[in-house]
C-alpha cells in the first residue's frame, strides 16, 4: 500500500507549552481515519500541522514522499494536494457559492474560468446543492455552507481531505446532511483523515480509529477494537462519557 | 365607519410625532422653545446679512460694484449685508489661481471629467463600472497633461496654479497616491518580516506623530537636499509630496483596523487551498478589509482636504491663499467675512460630499452583511 501521509517522532511548542508529543502516524492511501480525544488533547494541531497551518519543532511529517520544512515551494504543492475542511466553514463571505469553490482552480492551477466554473458546479451537484450556486454564504444555512466548503476542498482535485470537527458547530439536524457527503466520499475511496466525536460515522466508515490525550496518540485500532475492547483506561473514560452523554 | 381620512390621519402622526418628541416634559418644551428662537434670530440674521439685504453685483443703486466702496453697506453703514462682488471680481482667481485666462477651458475640461474618473471608485454596482475604473487609471495622466500642457498645449508652470485647482489637485493626487502606498504601510506593518515591519511602524508613527505642518516646512526645505543638484521640485510637488506622505500614514491605519477585523480562518482557509501570500491578500483579505475600512478611510480624506490649506504658509495660493490674497488687495480689503463665508462653503461642500458618502456606505455594509 502506497503510504501518503508520515509522521515521525513529531513535537510542537507553544512556548513554553508541549501541545504535541512523539506522535507517530501513517496513512495509507484510501485510508480513513478518525481522531478522537478530549477537548485540548491536540487533535486540532496535529492535522493542522500536516497541511503546514501550524509549523511543528521536532520531528519529521512527510506528505506525498516531500517532507514539511520551511520550503515555500514544498509547502505549496503539498496544500494542493491536501484538502482542509474546517469547524467554522471558513468561506469567503465576499464572493458567491460558485466563486467560493472556482477561485483556487483559476489561481492556483491557472485552469480558465469556464473550465474551473463547470467543475464547481459538479462538485456542487455532488454536494447536492447545485442551485445554490450564485448565491452569498451568509445567506446559506450552515449544513450548506460546510457542504460547499467540503466542494471547495474537493474542487482541487486533493488526494487527501482533513477534517476538523466538520459538524460540531452545526444544528443537530444539519449534521446529517454533512455526513452523508462525507461518507458518500469515503465510499469512493477518497484518504480521509476526519477529527470528529460522531462516533456513529466513524463505525460506518473508519478503518483506524486514533483516540488522543493530553497531547499523545494514547490508542490506535480498528473500530471493532476500539469501540468494544479498549484497551487503555482513558480511551475507557472518554468513550463511556461520549457514548452515553 | 371610515371617518378618518387619510389626511387627518397623518396630520394625526405629525401631532403625536411632535408632542413625543419635542414636549414630552416641561424641561423638554422650554428647551424646545429656546431652540426655536435660537434657530429663529441666527437663521434671519445669517439669511438677511447673506441673501435678503447682501448685493451681488450691483449695489442698491443699481451700480456694478467695481471696489468696495461702492458697495451698498460701505454707502449706507448699518442698514445693508455682504457685499458678494468680490466673489465676482475674483472669481477665476478663485476657481484657476494665476491660470492665463484664454487657457482655462483646460482647467474647466479637468474639472468637468472629475466626477466621471470617481464615480466608477465610489459606486460598485454603477452598470458598466469596469470602463469607469480603466478611465479612473487614464484620468491622471490626461489631467496632468491638459494642466500643464506638452505637445501641442503651451506649458502652465505650477506657480500659476492657484485656487480651487490647487486644493483639488492637492486633495484629489494626495489622496489618490497615498491610497496605494497606505495599503503597503498596512500590510507592512503586519508582515512577519522584522525588517520590513519596524520600516513601517516608524514611518507610520513618525508621521502621525508630526503636525502636518513641520511636513510641509520640511519638504519644503529639504527635498531639494536630497534630490541630485540642478533638479528642483516646485514648490506645488514639495507640498504634494508632504501631503501624500501625511494622508498615507493616517490611512495605512484605518486599512490596518480593516485587516485586523478579518478572522484568521479567512486566511488559513485560502492557504489550505494552495493560494501564496499575494493570491490570499489580493483576492481574499485586501477585497474584505477595504470594505469595512472605507469609512474611516473616507474620514481622513475629509481630513486631508481641510488641511491642504496649509500649504499657504508655503506660499502656495490654495483656495484660502487666493482669498487672502484678494483681502489684501486695496480694492477689496475688509471684505473679511464674505471671503471666508465662500471659502468655508466651498470647503463644506465637497466635506459634506464625503461625509454623506461614509454615512451611505456604513448603511450599505450594514444591510450587505446581514
Ligand atoms: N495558537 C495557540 N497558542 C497557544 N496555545 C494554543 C494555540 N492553539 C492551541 N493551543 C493550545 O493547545 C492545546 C491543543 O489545542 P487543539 O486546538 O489542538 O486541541 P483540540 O484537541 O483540537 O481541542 P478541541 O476539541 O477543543 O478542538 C490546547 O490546550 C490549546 O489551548
Ligand atoms: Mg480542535
Amino acid at each position: 500500500m502506497e503510504q501518503v501521509i508520515q509522521l515521525e517522532k513529531v513535537n510542537k511548542w507553544y512556548d513554553d507549552f508541549h501541545v504535541l508529543k512523539d506522535i507517530d502516524l501513517s496513512v495509507q492511501r484510501g485510508q480513513k481515519i478518525v481522531v478522537c480525544g478530549p477537548s485540548g488533547s491536540g487533535k486540532s494541531t496535529m492535522i493542522r500541522c500536516i497541511n503546514r497551518l501550524e509549523a511543528h519543532q521536532k520531528g519529521q511529517i512527510v506528505v506525498h514522499g516531500t517532507e514539511l520544512t520551511n520550503d515555500l515551494k514544498n509547502i505549496d504543492m503539498i496544500r494542493k494536494n491536501v484538502g482542509m475542511v474546517f469547524q467554522q466553514f471558513n468561506l469567503f463571505p465576499h464572493l458567491s457559492v460558485i466563486d467560493n469553490i472556482s477561485l483556487a482552480p483559476i489561481w492556483v492551477k491557472k485552469m480558465p474560468k469556464k473550465e474551473a466554473e463547470d467543475i464547481a458546479m459538479s462538485y456542487l451537484e455532488k454536494v447536492k446543492i447545485p442551485e445554490q450556486a450564485q448565491k452569498f454564504p451568509g445567506q446559506l444555512s450552515g449544513g450548506q455552507q460546510q457542504r460547499v466548503a467540503i466542494a471547495r476542498s474537493l474542487a482541487m482535485n486533493p488526494d487527501i481531505m482533513l477534517f476538523d470537527e466538520p459538524t460540531s458547530a452545526l444544528d443537530p439536524e444539519m449534521i446529517k446532511e454533512v455526513l452523508d457527503v462525507m461518507i458518500q466520499l469515503a465510499e469512493e475511496g477518497m484518504t480521509m483523515l476526519v477529527v470528529t466525536h460522531e462516533m456513529g460515522f466513524a463505525k460506518t466508515v473508519a478503518d483506524q480509529m486514533i483516540f488522543m490525550d493530553e497531547g499523545r496518540i494514547i490508542e490506535q485500532a480498528t473500530p471493532d477494537e476500539f469501540f468494544n475492547n479498549p484497551k487503555s483506561d482513558r480511551t475507557k473514560l472518554f468513550l463511556s462519557q461520549i457514548l452515553n452523554h | 365607519m371610515t371617518t378618518f381620512s387619510n389626511q387627518s390621519l397623518m396630520r394625526n402622526k405629525y401631532y403625536n410625532w411632535i408632542i413625543k418628541n419635542l414636549f414630552s416634559s416641561w424641561v423638554n418644551s422650554l428647551m424646545t422653545v429656546v431652540a426655536i428662537i435660537f434657530i429663529y434670530e441666527v437663521g434671519t440674521f445669517f439669511l438677511n446679512w447673506a441673501i435678503f439685504g447682501a448685493d451681488f453685483r450691483t449695489n442698491f443703486q443699481g451700480e456694478i460694484i467695481s471696489d468696495r466702496t461702492l458697495c451698498s453697506k460701505n454707502i449706507m453703514p448699518g442698514e445693508y449685508g455682504a457685499c458678494w462682488a468680490i466673489i465676482y471680481a475674483r472669481w477665476d482667481q478663485f476657481m484657476y489661481g494665476f491660470y492665463p485666462i484664454e487657457q482655462v477651458w483646460r482647467v474647466n475640461f479637468v474639472y468637468a471629467l472629475l466626477p466621471l474618473a470617481i464615480i466608477g471608485i465610489l459606486f460598485d454596482k454603477l452598470p458598466y463600472r469596469k470602463y469607469f475604473i480603466y478611465f479612473t487609471f487614464i484620468y491622471p495622466f490626461l489631467a496632468y497633461f491638459m494642466l500643464y500642457g506638452g505637445p501641442g498645449l503651451s506649458v502652465v508652470g505650477t506657480n500659476k496654479w492657484g485656487g480651487l485647482l490647487v486644493t483639488l489637485f492637492l486633495g484629489v493626487t494626495g489622496i489618490g497616491l497615498a491610497f496605494p502606498l497606505s495599503i503597503i504601510l498596512a500590510l507592512g506593518r503586519r508582515s512577519k518580516m522584522p525588517i520590513v515591519k519596524s520600516l513601517c511602524v516608524v514611518f507610520i508613527e513618525f508621521i502621525r506623530g508630526v503636525p502636518l505642518i513641520t511636513l510641509l516646512f520640511t519638504a519644503n526645505v529639504m527635498l531639494p537636499l536630497f534630490l541630485p543638484d540642478g533638479v528642483n521640485p516646485d514648490n506645488l510637488l514639495r507640498a504634494l509630496v508632504a501631503v501624500t506622505l501625511f494622508q498615507s500614514a493616517y490611512m495605512a491605519e484605518a486599512i490596518r483596523g480593516g485587516l485586523q477585523a478579518i478572522p484568521r480562518g479567512q486566511i488559513e482557509a485560502a492557504q489550505s487551498l494552495g493560494l501564496n501570500y499575494w493570491q490570499t491578500t489580493r483576492k481574499i483579505i485586501l477585497p474584505q478589509a477595504l470594505k469595512i475600512a472605507i469609512p474611516p478611510i473616507v474620514n481622513t480624506c475629509i481630513g486631508l482636504f481641510k488641511d491642504t490649506s496649509l500649504v499657504l504658509i508655503i506660499g502656495l495660493f490654495d483656495l484660502l491663499g487666493i482669498g487672502r490674497a484678494a483681502l489684501a488687495d486695496m480694492t477689496w480689503t475688509k471684505l473679511y467675512y464674505e471671503v471666508y463665508v465662500f471659502i468655508s462653503l466651498v470647503f463644506f461642500i465637497f466635506c459634506f460630499g464625503m461625509s454623506r458618502y461614509s454615512l451611505y456606505l456604513e448603511k450599505k455594509l450594514k444591510t450587505d452583511n446581514s
